[in-house]
């Protein structure tokens, strides 16, 4: 789950509280935004794969609610990790061209389909 | 819901906007309609593909091997799978990834520097795909749930919901509906399932709507048990094992299930060499992001696994469909992706993987063509008899407020749903004391009143509404299943019936009816 948004990072931009699917952010006037609903939080990570400043943690654990909502040195290295993988952002390139799934399921499928 | 009304008017109105809600909305409004698309979530990141990805029908040029293709899924299909949607599906599937080429998504080349399209990445897929949709001039509305469908004495006219974000209702008039809101996963956390709580079928339902298939809705995927990352394909390569390091030799998911009732059972992906170490990590950047923020490495160390139920939304059953238009029995109401039945093409077994993803593809683009199509014909003043809709409308009753504890109840629909020794391993004196249960929880649901200001609640308790409805449909038809027949493993029939080959339709939310509809033949026929 969602359990960190930078202060210091955060451009007001707002928008992980358009991309959130459930709605876990709030707009806040002239401020950044909120983790209102952090339980809400399906923890797909597409809240920092939009965010253009790294400025969002998601923890991959479901049950971390009773977790501060701060970052270790360890995570805080790892803001942006997910943006990076998938290449999003200025200067890089979409990894989807990396994509070897089809390499993979070559070793599981025949011509026709999956082996019943 | 003091605060206002924004209305809309359109021809084609497609509530859900995945992949197949997209490909309908794109589809519809390349035939010149005005299109509106309601997403409970955002269009682009809602839904189970966004947060994760999908393999696609592996389609070639030569007929030999779409014939080769065709029959194998005939095969897989349980006698329910017919030959005319399987050739229906295979040509969508190629004609939607030639379109998705051309839409620039950025598929990795062979050697010949040609496309290989057999998978696509969820984020850059949805991403582009509302890019493409609104580049088609399609009105996108966010944040914004449907709670329920305009009709009016030609069918179906709109649908009528409310805007998380400002608090509003609003309504679109349109003269065709697509649902393409996914499936039901019960909020049991599979990867990018939590806005897939079958509210489509309900509205659907609810308008007189006939849905098939929903016995076929108890599929588990493998998951880290700490996290939600609901992925499948690469246990492929995995050895499971129990707590004290024995080796579980019976992988089948039921074998699995009953070890993990007893005890907590472990996997670790050791039989991946290096080189397919790197295949996975570029394929499935975000199982590995968990394990990289635990500082766990996959490869060496076991990890604790669960099987999490994903419903209908990697299951087979959903609103019938009349022909091969995706129309449903409603007039002007069509359904797409995983709101639809899938047992055409995918029968009893899963529709997981790459037949879902191309049916989302495939269904979007017929569903969108074809609510075009019935747009053009309709005359839109027939439409709007009921103008001024409004959903607060249904809370006039005058009755004190009762509102419910959403999280209880959505636990109390979970605990009937989701264990295994319930939906897994079924039967008939189980599947009624769930259904008696459920029973109860509708009526209470349908008692449930809430602030009128707050949307949120409003929509909490439609969609826990939904999930009852859903798992009131899968163990009503599942007890008229009187076999056992892919997921649908009925312990007290344990045998598969060769001799009574039928689709389970059924019908109503408060007073449901079950028929069964007899099917041809065998895995063959054509």
């Amino acid at each position: 789950m969602i359990k960190y948004l930078s202060e210091d990072r955060c451009i007001q931009c707002n928008l992980c509280v358009k991309v959130c699917p459930t709605s876990v952010f709030d707009k806040v006037a002239d401020h950044f935004p909120t983790i209102s609903r952090q339980e809400d939080c399906q923890t797909c990570f597409l809240c920092e794969a939009y965010c253009p400043v790294d400025a969002l943690y998601v923890s991959p654990m479901l049950d971390n609610t009773n977790e501060p909502l701060t970052v270790t040195p360890e995570e805080s290295a790892m803001l942006g990790s997910y943006r990076q993988a998938i290449g999003w952002g200025k200067g890089r390139s979409s990894t989807a061209s990396l994509d070897m799934t089809h390499i993979l399921r070559d070793l599981v499928e025949d011509d026709a389909g999956p082996r019943s | 819901m003091g605060s206002g009304l924004k209305t809309f008017e359109s021809d084609v109105l497609v509530l859900g906007g995945g992949p197949a809600g997209t490909w309908a909305a794109y589809t519809a409004a390349s035939q010149g309609v005005k299109v509106v698309l309601a997403d409970k979530g955002y269009c682009g990141s809602s839904g189970a593909t966004a947060a994760s990805g999908t393999n696609l029908w592996h389609v070639r040029s030569e007929p030999a091997r779409r014939e080769a293709s065709i029959r194998r899924f005939l095969s897989r299909g349980n006698g329910l799978a017919n030959r005319r949607w399987l050739e229906i599906l295979y040509d969508h599937t190629k004609m939607g990834t030639e379109q998705l080429i051309e839409l620039g998504y950025p598929f990795p080349l062979d050697e010949h520097g040609r496309p290989i399209s057999r998978n696509l990445q969820g984020p850059e897929y949805m991403r582009l795909m509302r890019k493409t949709v609104r580049k088609a001039g399609v009105v996108i509305l966010d944040h914004s749930p449907a709670l329920k469908l305009i009709t009016g004495e030609r069918g179906v006219s709109g649908a009528a919901g409310v805007n998380l974000e400002t608090g509003e209702e609003w309504s679109v008039h349109a003269k065709a509906v697509i649902i393409a809101t996914g499936g039901c996963a019960f909020l049991s956390r599979a990867l990018g399932c939590n806005v897939l709580t079958g509210d489509g079928y309900l509205m659907a339902a609810e308008a007189g709507a006939v849905l098939s298939g929903m016995e076929f809705s108890n599929i588990y995927g493998f998951s880290t048990e700490f996290s939600s990352c609901t992925k499948n394909f690469l246990y492929h390569w995995a050895t499971f094992y129990r707590e004290d390091n024995s080796v579980i030799t019976n992988t089948d998911k039921r074998a699995l299930a009953i070890e993990m009732q007893r005890a907590p059972v472990y996997a670790r992906i050791d039989k991946a060499s290096d080189a397919i170490q790197v295949a996975m990590r570029r394929s499935q950047p975000n199982f590995f992001l968990s394990f990289d923020r635990l500082g766990k490495d996959p490869f060496r160390e076991r990890f604790p696994i669960t099987l999490r139920l994903e419903g209908t939304v990697r299951g087979t059953g959903g609103i019938n469909l009349v022909d091969d238009t995706c129309a449903t029995n409603v007039p002007g109401l069509y359904a797409a992706g995983d709101a639809a039945t899938r047992e055409f093409v995918a029968g009893a077994t899963t529709g997981g993987g790459h037949i879902n993803a191309s049916w989302a593809i495939c269904s979007g683009r017929i569903s969108g063509s074809a609510a075009a199509d019935y747009a053009l014909g309709t005359e839109a003043a027939a439409m709007r008899t009921q103008l001024h809709f409004r959903f607060t409308e249904r809370h006039s009753a005058g009755k004190p407020a009762r509102s419910m504890d959403m999280p209880s109840i959505v636990k109390s629909i979970q605990e009937e749903v989701i264990p295994y020794d319930k939906n897994l391993f079924r039967t008939e004196t189980s599947m009624r004391a769930s259904l008696a249960r459920l029973n109860d929880l509708w009526k209470t649901i349908r008692l449930n009143e809430h602030d009128p200001n707050d949307v949120r609640a409003l929509v909490r308790s439609r969609e826990a509404a939904s999930m009852i409805a859903t798992a009131r449909w899968m163990y009503t038809s599942a007890l008229e299943r009187k076999e056992s027949r892919g997921m649908h493993q009925h312990d007290d029939y344990p045998a598969q019936d060769n001799g009574a080959l039928y689709r389970v339709l059924i019908s109503g939310v408060d007073s449901i009816r079950t028929q069964r509809e007899p099917q041809s033949g065998g895995p063959d026929r054509s």
